[in-house]
């Protein structure tokens, strides 16, 4: 099994925590990982990308054109970071508006739960839900409680539950 | 998933901090900057799990840091100084020379490299420092293979009695991968300094003896079989060429040429330790290839070195010399090299968003207000986050840390000679942090050189770039220990500096009524540097918004789409809504700290 996964937001929006809970949910299930993060300046409100290659992989970069599933928490970023999808790659964004890929109103919900932030495993409910990418909802639940600071643990659930029942 | 145990997601930061543990360092010092920081960071968080006594400490600078690992080396035991490339420079001095007198307890000294770059302020090479420096430097090519080199580094270290260095780039530093942990090493030393004149206090008389010896300590280092370069052998499809490698570019092309169906077509070699190399390798090199390319960041340190006729890299012209070797630029290279079909060419780079400071950042407060009252000032600023003051137009240069004053003191003196007492005020600003790490210095020298400038100290009580390391006036250490608080004004005050005000900056009225003042100040007969502290916590350490009042901003229909809150003041929750001819709030993005209220000329911005 191989995949190449890219989450791409802007700094503040939780990019980094979606990027170690797939990491984390590869390590559970034995598989090889590697990601690549954006950290320092941009992490101030800029353009941030994370890599995830899940499978036997050298580098942690991804190639333009290699990536099969492209996590995207902020809507312009998709003029930026679609170059790096394969043909006939998947695109799950939130965005309320029509265009490319798998689009839904992700921060609205999150807001719903209590907190914009968790448009990040809204995301990933949804490509688990599209059955997009290489895990399932235990693999991400579990992945999620071992991650998520303990007070914020079902609120980060239920955001996940949301992307995936939406 | 016994066989699971030890596995563990680190980041490449984390990776190295684990290894040092592992291989029993015991006193371990840094100053954060990206990508480097975590490395302390991680050390810290886990030095419960050291076998024995670890000190850990965020030293006021890397020079600092790495003289206290030094000292450390000479009592036997095993140290490390981490520190970012251009952190390097500031321990330059103390570093050159303890290539010359060695060590004694393994000492590592790890040097993060920004190929890009991505958070420097420039892309400059450890491997090149190194080879100036005369000092070994291993290059990993993963997280995992990084905290692998580090026993290794240590023990050849300890055998020849010389400095070491591992330069991770950024994309190992910031990446992460499932890492097997190892048993942690107890190397039982006791502290015990040799006293040694000739060699810890060498004169220039013993220079000569200690050179020669360096000189033949790399000979026999470079032939060491463990850091040979290590070689996949190619089927023959490319007879008489060979690609040689190091680092994190290693593993863009081993994934490269698997995409490309080409693992094991050409002779491929990853160079472990770029400098030194065996001159027996070159030789092998030279008698064995016609062609060889080589793929490094970000400058020809191997390439240099192997003087091939037959290179294909970027001393030779045909690799891109600056930037990131990402797997889409070395393509490009492979395609010629190899000649492979090449690809459409890359459309315009959009780099997206750009960065600003944090929605309720009291520097956003300060800038605003330096830019109102001084609309012509000059603007040296400093490296940390409000480097961003660029985005308000209150910063005018950049260059390294703690620049900012006495480039500052140069403006002055520069117009003072043609303007007299007409002369632009010049402001700088630096943070808290970068003002213990160089700043005092330069204060000290600005006051006796009587420059006639304004420094405003943006405190915000933290590193708060690198995501948040304790400061001296803080009173915590790197582990969370109490120690003595060192506060701000006093150095101020005993630099010489006899006009000191300390404002929240959030009260832009009483900051600007200050500004003033400094400016009356400074261009009095007695006049010299005025320094004014602007005190506002940051507001990505926790507890600080929850201290201040919160508002519900919302804009009323007097705006008059001046657009002052969006450009003047640059708040990230603020845009412009072009249909309406309205300022608009990103309720996701307000923190509801009501800074923006002042800004506005007719009220429009109200805050409950």
């Amino acid at each position: 099994m191989k995949q190449q996964i890219i989450v791409s937001g802007i700094g503040g929006q939780g990019v980094l925590f979606l990027t170690r809970v797939i990491a984390q949910i590869a390590v559970n299930r034995n598989i090889p990982v590697l990601t690549s993060e954006t950290h320092g300046m941009a992490q101030r409100g800029g353009t941030v990308l994370s890599c995830i290659k899940v499978g036997t992989f050298a580098s942690p970069l991804i190639r333009k054109g290699q990536a099969d599933l492209g996590l995207i928490l902020w809507d312009a970023n998709l003029d930026v970071h679609q170059g790096l999808l394969r043909p006939g790659g998947t695109i799950v964004i939130n965005s309320q508006a029509h265009g490319r890929g798998i689009r839904l109103d992700a921060a609205s919900m999150a807001r719903n739960l209590g907190n914009a932030v968790l448009t990040n495993l809204v995301l990933l409910g949804a490509a688990v839900r599209e059955d997009k990418i290489f895990c399932t909802r235990k693999d991400c639940e579990e992945a999620i409680r071992q991650l998520a600071p303990s007070r914020f643990v079902e609120q980060n659930i239920a955001a996940f539950h949301l992307g995936l029942e939406a | 998933m016994d066989e699971n145990i030890n596995i563990e997601l680190l980041m490449g930061n984390e990776a190295m901090a684990c290894g040092l543990i592992e291989a029993g360092c015991q006193v371990v010092a840094a100053y954060p900057g990206t990508p480097s920081t975590e490395i302390l960071q991680a050390v810290a968080d886990r030095h419960g799990e050291a076998r024995e006594a670890l000190h850990v400490e965020w030293s006021v600078n890397e020079k600092i840091a790495f003289e206290v690992a030094l000292s450390a080396s000479y009592t036997g035991k095993r140290s490390a100084a981490i520190m970012k490339q251009v952190g390097l420079n500031v321990a330059a001095d103390p570093f050159m020379r303890s290539a010359y007198l060695g060590i004694k307890g393994g000492m590592l000294t790890i040097v993060a490299d920004d190929p890009g770059p991505h958070s420097s302020q420039n892309e400059q090479d450890t491997r090149l420092f190194c080879l100036q420096g005369r000092v070994p430097v291993f290059d990993p090519a993963s997280p995992a293979e990084a905290k692998e080199l580090i026993p290794i580094a240590l023990e050849l270290g300890e055998k020849y009695e010389m400095l070491t260095v591992l330069r991770p780039a950024t994309r190992i530093c910031h990446s992460r991968q499932s890492i097997e942990r190892t048993e942690i090493t107890s190397m039982a030393r006791r502290a015990d300094f040799k006293r040694d004149p000739a060699r810890w206090a060498a004169t220039p008389a013993f220079l000569p003896r200690l050179h020669r010896e360096l000189n033949s300590k790399l000979e026999a280092f470079a032939a060491e079989d463990v850091i040979q370069p290590r070689k996949i052998d190619g089927d023959g499809r490319y007879p008489r060429s060979a690609i040689v490698a190091s680092g994190i570019v290693y593993s863009h092309l081993v994934d490269l040429l698997e995409e490309l169906g080409l693992s094991g077509s050409i002779d491929l070699f990853q160079v472990v330790v770029p400098y030194p190399l065996n001159p027996a390798w070159i030789e092998q090199l030279k008698r064995d290839y016609t062609r060889i390319m080589v793929a490094e960041e970000t400058y020809p340190v191997i390439e240099m070195q192997l003087c091939h006729p037959g290179a294909f890299g970027k001393h030779s012209g045909d690799i891109v010399k600056e930037g990131e070797l990402t797997p889409d630029v070395l393509y490009i290279a492979l395609s010629h090299f190899l000649s492979l079909p090449a690809t459409a060419p890359a459309p315009e780079e959009n780099r997206g968003q750009r960065p600003s400071l944090c929605p309720g950042c009291g520097h956003r407060s300060a800038f605003y207000s330096i830019k109102k009252v001084f609309p012509k000032g000059i603007f040296p600023s400093d490296i940390g986050c409000y480097t961003l003051g660029i985005n308000l137009k209150a910063v005018d240069t950049v260059h390294c840390m703690g620049a900012c004053i006495s480039q500052g003191a140069g403006f002055y003196q520069s117009y003072v000679q043609d303007q007299k007492k007409d002369f632009p005020t010049v402001v700088v600003t630096i943070g808290d942090s970068t003002f213990f790490h160089s700043g005092i210095t330069a204060l000290i020298n600005a006051v006796i050189q009587k420059a006639r400038i304004i420094v405003v100290i943006l405190d915000n009580a933290i590193t708060a770039m690198t995501g948040g390391q304790p400061v001296p006036h803080m009173g915590i250490n790197a582990t969370g220990a109490e120690t003595k608080a060192i506060p701000i004004e006093p150095l101020v005050k005993a630099s010489g500096v006899e006009f000191l005000e300390c404002c929240d900056p959030y009260d832009n009225q009483h900051f600007e009524e200050l500004l003033r003042a400094a400016d009356a100040h400074i261009r009095s007969p007695q006049g010299s540097v005025a320094v004014l502290i602007a005190r506002h916590g940051c507001m990505m350490q926790p507890g600080v918004r929850q201290q201040q009042a919160h508002y519900a901003i919302s804009i009323s229909a007097a705006c008059i789409a001046c657009r002052r809150c969006v450009d003047a003041f640059e708040c990230p929750a603020l845009s412009m809504d072009s249909e309406n001819g309205s300022a608009v709030v990103d309720q996701d993005r307000c923190i509801g700290c009501g800074a923006c209220i002042p800004v506005c000329p007719v009220a429009a911005i109200k805050g409950e």
